[in-house]
């Protein structure tokens, strides 16, 4: 029969994460080239210094919609031709935009990197908007917007966020705009929010894979070099939550045979000094498939296929949330036993074993995450999005090593506010509602999906 | 451009099967195991078993406590998951490579000596757990049913492939202690598995302990012949189903029967599928996307299955405004053209170039390395195919493409399944009586 001695670990071999090169071009564009040698391929990331969060009032949707629009349409081709010039290269062009950045992305083989890189810096120096064009990606974007009403996963992180901040704070309303505020846009505020934000001074090329620091320069000097030569002022952002007390919303999913959850509050800054040991203490609490929050709900009850807990790290403070979807029928039983976890992690130091579960994890699985090009230019797109440390990536599994069963606790005590949790039932409201009156989670508010 | 990885195979006396493909740029190393059962090797009456059987592998085995296979990966700082599908089971984790032998030995263990660790009350949860999983996946998922209504529609009622992979909620509940006895004996032994190591490793020393751990394990008494499912190249009949769902966008799963993954006529309808609905340059996003502006989103895959017929499926989401009846007739359209005109070198071209950069770009995961020589292998007894697969594409031309579309595109081989929202149904009294509520 099978060996019944488990083996032990032989010893580790070192890793560290890919060297990499910065330096600073002219403009201001900074320039950050990580050779990995293993595959001819690379990947190719833009990141600028602009997103939701950079959107005048009014204009919520148009980081997305000039993100997205980038494509369709240059000095010398129009989208459709764009497209086919980058496939033909075996590549083609992403975009988008997330709360703190914009970003443009390639992966292609090493000898097509020249061709794909001149097109790229055609896309993104030369972008003419065609109004045809403008339009019909506001369409896709109110296409989109009807698809998560129907779709409760996404109908929850939506509503949850909107229940979560003042209607003031820009992240009350989706990254991608409202139906409203998309509607209104035009092909200028497109055009504009390119003209005052895509500027050198503003921009990121990395390069990661089968290229060197001095070849990655002479392509993405000749391929940029028609950026706008300017930088943009760091801009506020207002931060509230939209109630001091508990509450309860239903979104209303008549005949729903799950709940879909959310429960949670405003969380934390990405820079925090707290990032890690907070990191440690959700790993614990909700962040791994051991973790308290999931071995209860799923492995214990079978009340879900799965429940988890995260922190939405953004420059500003993103939400702190549990998510799951239960069984209709044991909403309320599911919602006490997370409020349970949420008050046990506060109230006692976890195990050493526990403690060491997440910081193995998190230590061990560090080279894993970092096996394509795609994922370690998207690691250096982190460090200039946050304004990390140079060396945060060598230092990482030592910080993550340096968190005590102590400090967990006081990221707990700190950082979870069981006084301000929001709970969010996308369901069925006829069965749902009176276990969730008798909950005490705070007054319940039924809406519309 | 001819991308190699370094193969090794051998077997063990009591018939498993070992790959072994070594990388050391990073001290991480990938464990993958393929059985070859799948739902389609359900008995009637117990649709969705082996993927409730899949979560049943987590709960522990002689010498694994439940759920210590999740948290001793964990531990060792690795990943790993599971998944089901009409003809295989895998199990995957990818570890630093220090941690190899306990990756293999835990893999041992449960294919060795699961049964000791079942009990009813593990069933129980999982079981709840998988019905969770389809309120999740699939009842509350707008168009969630694509995949068991298309197996519904376009394969007969006796072929292993026409029922649900999930499963039914009355067949979950009816699983048995009995049947995962039955099923762990019949279905889980070495002779009927896969094993594939990727990554940074010593061939020797891991020739040893997959000997040492899985070299005891005795040989099956083999398992029962799936039926005959060779199917006839086309349906022979339009089929058509309309689905009313709690959905705001039209959407359109067009099927067509094609040649099985592994054929050479396979890569002809692959190239086919990339060249009509990959990315943006794609005929139909081109067409129905950007210049009509009939629909949302489209684009077109094949299943890839290996036995009896693939499916190819063109998939398309329709605009809000575009009345249902519109959004068929445009992509009908659409293939009538290619049925008439054919398809363009340069199409075929860009077809090539963008499936190339993926198979390169799948080639720089460990995890996936180790999966696709698991797949070849159990497929074809041939996991040195991996290296071959860019070959393959290569020699597709815009005939090939050609003679595929004049075999497989016609009228009579042409399935859909249009989900429509709930409340447009009785508006256009066309669907209401395809859908039968009128």
């Amino acid at each position: 029969m099978v060996a019944t001695l488990r083996p032990k670990p032989g010893s580790a071999r070192s890793y560290r994460f890919p060297k990499f090169h910065g330096e600073t071009l002219s403009g201001g564009m900074r320039l950050l080239v990580a050779p990995v040698e293993k595959l001819p391929i690379v990947t190719v990331l833009v990141v600028v210094d602009t997103g939701s969060t950079n959107e005048p009032a009014g204009k919520e949707g148009v980081a997305k919609l000039t993100a997205r629009a980038l494509l369709e349409g240059s000095r010398n081709y129009d989208g459709a031709t764009l497209a086919e010039k980058f496939e033909q290269l075996g590549t083609s062009l992403e975009s988008g935009a997330d709360w703190d950045s914009t970003f443009i992305k390639i992966t292609v083989l090493s000898e097509r990197l020249p061709a794909a890189l001149a097109l790229l810096g055609e896309v993104l120096t030369t972008p003419v908007f065609p109004e045809r064009e403008v339009e019909r990606l506001k369409a896709e974007r109110l296409s989109e917007i009807l698809q998560t009403e129907t779709e409760p996963r996404a109908l929850a992180d939506e509503r949850f966020e909107s229940f979560l901040y003042a209607e003031e704070s820009r992240y009350s309303k989706p990254d991608g705009g409202t139906a409203g505020s998309v509607t209104g846009l035009k092909r200028t505020d497109v055009e504009r929010f390119y003209r005052s934000r895509f500027v050198s001074g503003a921009t990121t090329v990395i390069l990661a894979g089968d290229i060197d620091a001095r070849r990655a320069r002479t392509l993405v000097e000749a391929a940029l070099k028609g950026l706008i030569n300017a930088i943009t002022p760091a801009q506020p952002l207002m931060v509230a939550p939209r109630s001091g007390a508990r509450n309860v919303h239903i979104v209303s999913k008549t005949g729903a045979p799950q709940s879909e959850l959310r429960v949670g509050h405003i969380g934390l800054p990405r820079k925090h000094p707290d990032f890690f040991s907070t990191m440690v203490m959700n790993a614990v609490l909700g962040g791994l498939f051991g973790s308290r929050i999931n071995l209860n709900l799923r492995e214990a009850r079978g009340y879900t296929y799965g429940a988890s807990s995260y922190y939405d790290w953004r420059r500003g403070p993103g939400p702190f949330a549990v998510a799951t979807a239960v069984a209709s029928d044991v909403t309320a039983l599911a919602l006490r036993e997370i409020f349970l976890e949420i008050d046990r992690i506060r109230r006692e130091e976890i195990s050493a074993e526990e403690l060491s579960l997440a910081t193995d994890y998190l230590e061990g699985v560090f080279p894993i995450r970092y096996e394509t090009t795609s994922a370690v230019a998207t690691a250096l797109a982190n460090l200039v999005i946050h304004d990390l440390p140079r060396d945060y990536y060598d230092s990482y599994r030592g910080n993550i090593r340096g968190v005590t069963a102590g400090a967990v606790h006081e990221a707990a005590q700190k950082h979870l506010h069981p006084g301000e949790l929001q709970t969010v039932v996308v369901g069925d409201p006829d069965i749902v509602r009176a276990p969730l009156a008798d909950l005490g989670a705070g007054a319940v508010h039924i809406h519309s999906a | 451009m001819a991308m190699r990885i370094p193969i090794e195979t051998f077997h063990l006396d009591n018939g498993l099967f070992v790959t072994l493909s070594e990388d050391h740029t990073a001290p991480i190393v990938a464990v993958n195991l393929w059985y070859h059962v799948g739902s389609a090797n359900e008995r009637p009456g117990r649709t969705g078993f082996a993927h409730l059987f899949e979560h049943m592998l987590f709960q522990g085995s002689a010498h694994v406590g439940s759920n210590e296979h999740f948290e001793l990966i964990q531990r060792a700082g690795g990943t790993l998951n599971g998944s089901t599908w009409l003809e295989r089971t895998n199990y995957f984790e990818t570890v630093p490579s220090n941690e190899l032998a306990l990756a293999l030995w835990l893999e041992a263990d449960r294919m060795g000596e699961l049964l000791p660790a079942m009990t009813q009350e593990k069933l129980d949860t999982q079981r709840d757990v998988v019905k969770n999983e389809r309120r999740w996946s699939v009842d509350n998922q707008p168009y969630g049913t694509m995949l068991e209504k298309l197996q519904e529609l376009t394969f007969p009622d006796w072929h292993p492939f026409q029922h649900s992979l999930i499963g039914s909620m009355e067949d979950l509940s009816a699983a048995s202690l009995d049947d995962v006895r039955q099923f762990f004996e019949t279905y889980y032994t070495p002779d009927n598995a896969v094993l594939s190591i990727a990554g940074d490793f010593d061939s020797a020393h891991t020739r040893a302990l997959v000997q040492e751990y899985f070299g005891p394990i005795p040989r099956g008494k083999g398992k029962p012949p799936l039926p005959s499912m060779t199917l006839p190249p086309v349906f022979g009949k339009r089929l058509r189903e309309v689905v009313p769902d709690n959905v705001n966008l039209a959407r359109l799963f067009l099927a067509f029967r094609a040649p099985v993954f592994g054929a050479e006529e396979h890569y002809a309808s692959s190239v086919c599928a990339a060249l009509l609905g990959m990315r943006k340059g794609s005929r139909l996003h081109k067409s129905l996307v950007r210049e009509r502006q009939v629909a949302a989103d489209a684009s077109a895959f094949t299943f890839g299955l290996a036995k009896g017929t693939d499916l190819f499926v063109v998939d398309v989401t329709a605009r809000a405004e575009t009345a249902t009846v519109q959004l068929e007739e445009e992509v009908e359209r659409e293939i009538d053209l290619l049925l008439t005109h054919g398809v363009t070198p340069e199409e075929v071209n860009r077809a090539l170039a963008m499936i190339e950069t993926d198979l390169v770009s799948s080639l720089q995961s460990a995890g996936e390395r180790a999966d696709g020589l698991s797949m070849f292998a159990t497929y074809f007894r041939e996991p040195e195919l991996i290296n071959e697969q860019a070959g393959r594409y290569r020699a597709v031309t815009a005939q090939k493409v050609n003679d595929f579309i004049a075999e497989r595109m016609v009228e009579e081989n042409r399935a859909s399944l249009l989900y429509v929202p709930k409340e447009r149904v009785e508006a256009e009294e066309t669907l209401a009586v395809a859908a039968g509520v009128s």
